[in-house]
C-alpha cells in the first residue's frame, strides 16, 4: 500500500460518499459496504480529490475513535472536508478537541444525564399524544415528516433551550440549510450566521431574565467568565441543530422501515414490555444509522493499526453505518430484527464525542415507537416506496417526506 | 471483580447507567460518572462488563480476583 496516492491512481478510488442502490433505499451504499471485505482500512476519494483513509470495521472504528492521537478540528489540514468551508466563525464543541470540547461539554452534561431525561418522559408522552389527538382529527392522508415527526423533537428541544416554539419555522429552515449535503458553502455559511445571530439575541435575553432552562444555564456561564457570548451562541446552535432533524429522521425514516417489515412494525404495536421497545430503538438506531456520511477526524501522529500506518495529518472516515453491519459483530447484519440485542451499535459515534443527547433521542424514540403504531394501528404508506423522497443529500439521512394514511 | 472509574475521561453519555444502574449513576451537575458499588455481585458482572465495552471515553475499569 502507497503512503500518498499519485492522481492517476486516486481516479480509481471508490467515491466516498457513495450512492445507495435504488431498491434498497435502508442499506448502505454497495460499492462502500463491499469495501469491509478488503480490510478494516482502504482509501476513498472525496469531491475535492483527496484521499483520506475509510476505516470499515467496527473494532477498528472504535479503536481509532477512543484514540487519543486523531482531532475533530476542522479547521486542520488534511481534514476530510464534506463540504467546502468558508473560513471564520467560531466553532462549536462537536469541532473541538480536548481539553477545551471536555470543559464545554460538561457545561450542559447535567441536563442530558440518564435521570434528568427521564424525568422528561411524562412531558414527551404528552406532546406525542396531543400531536397523535390532531393528526387523528385531521385530513388524511398527511405528511408524517410535517404534522409528527419534526414538531416532536422540536417542541422537546425548544422546552429544553428555553426557544420560543414560535420561532421553530426559522430555525428548522436554516438547519435544514446547514446539513444539505449538497448547500452552497455561501448558502451553509448565511444560513449559520441566521442561526447564530438568533441564539446570540436568546443568550442576550436569558441574560437579563434566566429562566428554568438550558440555554439560561449557559447564558449564567457568560456572566460567570467562563464562555465568551460568541461561544454560547455557538453551542445554543449545536445542541439546537444536533438535537432535532436528527431525532425527526429516526421517527419518520424509522416508521417507513417498519411499515415495509411489517411482521417488526407488529411486535412494536402489540407489545407494552419496555425491554422490547427500547431493544426495537437500538436496533432501528443500528440499522437505520441515520449519521451516513462517517465521523471524521484527522491524525495528529503516525497511527499504527491492522497492519497499515495511517501517518500524521492524513484524514479519517470511520463509516458507522458499515460497522453497524459488520457481520463479526452483529449476525445477519443487513436483517432488521427488532429482538436482537444491538446495544452496541455505533450509530451515536464513539469516543469523547459520542452523542451527548443519546439518552434523550433515546427517550423521545421509546416514546414514539412504543405509542405511535399502537394508537393508529391501521397506519400505512399512502404512496409507493419509489415515490418517497429520500436525503441522499443530507449529511443526516431521512425521508423529506412520509406522506401517510390509516 | 473490582470496578474503578476514571471521572477525568468520562464524557457522562449515560450507557453505563442504562445497562447497570446498580452500579453506576451520574453527577447531577456535569453528569459525570458515579461508581455507586466497587465490588458489585456476581449477578451483576455481566452487565457491568458490558458497560465497560460500551463506555465511550474508555473510563471503566475492571479488575479481576475476588
Ligand atoms: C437519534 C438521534 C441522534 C443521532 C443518531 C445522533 C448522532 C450523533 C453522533 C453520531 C454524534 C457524534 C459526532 C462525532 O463523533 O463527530 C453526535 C454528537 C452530538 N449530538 Fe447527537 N444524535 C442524535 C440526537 C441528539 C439529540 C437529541 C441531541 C440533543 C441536544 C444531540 C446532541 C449532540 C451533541 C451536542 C453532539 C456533540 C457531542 C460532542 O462533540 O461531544 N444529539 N450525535
Ligand atoms: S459510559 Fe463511560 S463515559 Fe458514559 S457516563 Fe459511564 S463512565 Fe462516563
Amino acid at each position: 500500500m502507497t503512503e500518498t496516492l499519485p492522481g492517476t491512481q486516486s481516479e480509481t478510488l471508490p467515491e466516498f460518499p457513495g450512492v445507495r442502490a435504488e431498491k434498497c433505499p435502508f442499506d448502505p451504499p454497495p460499492r462502500i459496504q463491499a469495501l469491509q471485505q478488503d480490510g478494516p482500512l482502504t482509501r476513498v476519494r472525496l469531491w475535492d480529490g483527496s484521499t483520506p483513509w475509510l476505516v470499515t470495521t467496527y473494532a477498528e472504528q472504535k479503536a481509532l475513535l477512543s484514540h487519543p492521537q486523531i482531532s475533530s478540528d476542522v479547521t486542520r489540514p488534511g481534514y476530510p472536508l464534506s463540504a467546502p468551508r468558508t473560513a471564520g466563525g467560531s466553532l462549536s464543541f462537536i469541532l473541538m478537541d480536548d481539553p477545551e470540547h471536555h470543559r464545554q461539554r460538561r457545561m450542559v452534561q447535567g441536563a442530558f444525564t440518564v435521570r434528568r431525561v427521564e424525568s422528561m418522559r411524562p412531558a414527551v408522552q404528552r406532546i406525542v399524544d396531543g400531536l397523535i389527538d390532531d393528526l387523528l382529527a385531521g385530513p388524511r392522508p398527511v405528511d408524517l415528516v410535517e404534522a409528527f415527526a419534526l414538531p416532536v423533537p422540536s417542541l422537546v428541544i425548544c422546552e429544553l433551550l428555553g426557544v420560543p416554539y414560535a420561532d421553530h419555522d426559522f430555525f428548522q429552515d436554516n438547519s435544514k440549510t446547514i446539513i444539505k449535503r449538497d448547500t452552497t458553502a455561501e448558502e451553509r455559511a448565511a444560513a449559520g450566521g441566521r442561526l447564530f445571530d438568533y441564539l446570540d439575541g436568546l443568550v442576550g435575553d436569558k441574560l437579563d431574565h434566566p429562566g428554568d432552562d438550558l440555554l439560561s444555564q449557559v447564558a449564567a456561564r457568560v456572566k460567570a467568565g467562563e464562555l465568551t457570548r460568541a461561544e454560547a451562541a455557538q453551542m445554543g446552535v449545536l445542541l439546537l441543530i444536533a438535537g432535532h432533524e436528527t431525532t425527526a429522521n429516526m421517527i419518520a425514516l424509522g416508521t417507513l422501515a417498519l411499515l415495509q417489515h411489517p411482521g417488526q412494525l407488529a411486535l412494536l404495536r402489540e407489545s407494552d414490555d419496555p425491554k422490547l421497545i427500547a431493544g426495537a430503538v437500538e436496533e432501528l438506531l443500528r440499522y437505520l444509522n441515520i449519521t451516513h456520511s462517517g465521523r471524521r477526524r484527522v491524525a495528529l501522529a503516525d497511527i499504527e493499526i491492522a497492519g497499515q500506518v495511517i501517518r500524521a495529518g492524513e484524514g479519517l472516515i470511520m463509516a458507522n453505518d458499515i460497522a453497524n453491519r459488520d457481520p463479526a459483530v452483529f449476525p445477519d447484519p443487513d436483517e432488521l430484527d427488532l429482538r436482537r440485542d444491538a446495544r452496541r451499535h455505533i450509530a451515536f459515534g464513539f469516543g469523547v464525542h459520542q452523542c451527548l443527547g443519546q439518552p434523550l433521542a433515546r427517550m423521545e424514540l421509546q416514546v414514539v415507537y412504543g405509542t405511535l403504531y399502537k394508537r393508529i394501528p391501521t397506519l400505512t404508506l399512502a404512496t409507493d416506496l419509489d415515490r418517497i423522497p429520500f436525503k441522499h443529500d443530507g449529511q443526516v439521512y431521512g425521508v423529506y417526506e412520509l406522506p401517510v394514511t390509516w | 471483580m473490582k470496578v474503578t472509574v476514571d471521572e477525568d475521561k468520562c464524557c457522562g453519555a449515560g450507557n453505563c447507567v442504562l445497562l447497570a444502574p446498580e452500579v453506576f449513576d451520574q453527577r447531577e451537575d456535569d453528569g459525570i460518572v458515579l461508581l455507586l458499588n466497587a465490588e458489585p455481585a456476581g449477578t451483576e458482572h455481566a452487565r457491568v462488563r458490558e458497560a465497560a465495552a460500551v463506555c465511550p471515553a474508555g473510563a471503566i475499569r475492571i479488575g479481576e480476583g475476588a
